[in-house]
């Protein structure tokens, strides 16, 4: 490595941090607060909702997995605006990660509420409740449980995901890595920052992963 | 152990019971009196309609006919559609006990055994916990409390199963093969709590496949095949001088199952 080369280095690590805190890692944490905000709901539409309310959550989760994610963003941000509407870039990568998760999530969410017994369901009716009570005191906190490990592969890939929203001018750390490139060729050097950045971010949340699991997992034998 | 006295309060009143799934018809018009005070073993082979019946007085079922009528003038006529205030008026009525125990694994066996008062009665917590404390006292496992259920082996499970009902003081108690799951050695203790529970006089239905325990608790035996009630009597006289040909068969082959 050039002397040169180790100053960008040092001139970049601000930059990019810059953008990993007030890009990257928000982006991730709204939209996947939102999306799971809504994946919940499409769940629910699609376990109890009405006939109509069921096909139409089907027809969202299976129109949000079948497109790429990138074409969602654009649609978003280059679309809307041809029919009148202009939406800022962080506000639409937010709008467009959070259906995208929500579409992921609300499977896993329905797959996770059909994994608890059907005794769960018997044994809280016969104590007396309700459906919401028995959802929301017995079953829903089992399905959580279930639920953490492939919701929490859903959040790691959102975050790599973020890296999208550089190409609709959102300011993350990838289009920060992007703009210090441009200006002073050292691709191979700012790339590879810009991946360090990312694989510390999931490899906290990994740590965070494991231990929310253990702790879930305190009272189920195994 | 027979203490029931003709004139006791009916409890549970069932009168012609039926119920299809699809072309399977399940029950064909049962009938059942429960007094206060009575034990009731329902018995007979798998897919008799035995669990099916307990389950509808419970509400865990819904007949496609006849009628329920429960003790202080409940009335649910399953010719037609039932209210979810009539469901949960019968449910608050009795409380089960399943073969399978299914305990919420992610409260402790306090826990579970004070959700219902607390959560659905609103009983004040602090009584709801006196009230749990002093059952799970009875049936020996007050050291148990803060267990998790998968802490306990099968036998503690289902008596907290035992105690997880009797804490919403039901007129009516239902067991549904409480012992079926249990590991032999295990059943014992289980059918000890039951039989502890028909001495303090409560009302008690029970699906069941342990012939000796039915004769020595129940005062009334209900023969199920195939959907119809076959013959009922006082265990006395059923198990000794059973009147029909398909009881006959059931017992021989129970009571005697290597010929």
């Amino acid at each position: 490595m050039t002397p040169d080369t180790w100053d960008l280095v040092q001139e970049a690590l601000w930059p990019l941090l810059r953008g990993t805190l007030v890009g990257t890692i928000p982006l991730a944490l709204v939209s996947m607060a939102l999306g799971l905000v809504l994946a919940l709901a499409v769940a629910f539409a699609r376990l109890y909702g009405s006939a109509p309310l069921r096909w139409l959550a089907r027809a969202y989760v299976s129109v949000i997995r079948g497109t790429p994610l990138l074409v969602q963003l654009f649609i978003v941000f280059y679309g809307l605006p041809s029919i009148g509407l202009r939406i800022d870039p962080w506000p639409s990568a937010v709008i467009a990660l959070s259906l995208n998760v929500a579409g992921y999530a609300a499977e896993i969410i329905r797959a996770a509420i059909q994994s608890v017994p059907k005794g769960q369901w018997e044994a809280a009716y016969t104590v007396g409740m309700n459906r919401r009570l028995t959802l929301q005191r017995i079953i829903l906190p089992q399905a959580v449980r279930v639920s953490v490990p492939p919701l929490s592969n859903s959040f790691i890939s959102l975050v790599k995901d973020t890296a999208l929203c550089s190409l609709i001018l959102v300011t993350e750390v990838f289009r920060e890595a992007q703009e210090i490139a441009a200006a002073s060729g050292e691709f191979m050097t700012l790339y590879v920052m810009a991946a360090v950045y990312y694989w510390v971010v999931c490899l906290a949340l990994s740590a965070g992963q494991s231990r929310l699991e253990t702790r879930l997992e305190r009272h189920v034998a195994h | 152990m027979s203490h029931t006295d003709p004139s006791a309060p009916v409890v549970l009143q069932a009168t012609g019971l039926s119920k299809s799934f699809g072309d399977l018809q399940v029950l064909r018009s049962i009938d059942l009196t429960i007094r206060k005070g009575e034990v009731v073993a329902l018995i007979g082979p798998s897919g008799s309609g035995k669990t099916t019946v307990l389950r509808s007085l419970n509400g865990l079922e819904v007949p496609d006919g006849g009628v329920l009528t429960v003790g202080d003038g409940l009335e649910l006529d399953f010719s037609y559609p039932i209210s979810d205030v009539h469901r949960y008026a019968l449910r608050d009525r009795s409380a089960m006990v399943f073969q399978a125990h299914n305990l919420f694994p992610h409260k402790t066996v306090l826990q579970n055994v004070i959700e219902g008062p607390t959560v659905v009665h609103k009983v004040p917590r602090d009584r709801a916990v006196a009230d749990a404390r002093e059952l799970l006292e009875r049936v020996g496992l007050l050291e148990k409390q803060d267990a998790y259920p998968h802490q306990l082996s099968g036998g503690q499970q289902q008596r907290v199963g035992i105690v997880r009902a009797l804490a919403l003081k039901p007129d009516l108690l239902l067991f549904d093969e409480p012992t079926s799951a249990l590991d032999p050695e295990l059943v014992g203790e289980v059918l000890s709590v039951i039989k502890q529970l028909a001495t303090e006089g409560w009302t008690m239905a029970i699906v069941t496949h342990e012939l000796q325990f039915a004769r020595q608790v129940a005062d009334e035996v209900v023969f199920m095949a195939d959907g119809v009630v076959v013959e009922r009597g006082a265990p006395a006289t059923f198990f000794t001088a059973p009147e029909h040909e398909r009881t006959k068969q059931f017992l021989d082959r129970l009571l005697n199952p290597f010929g």
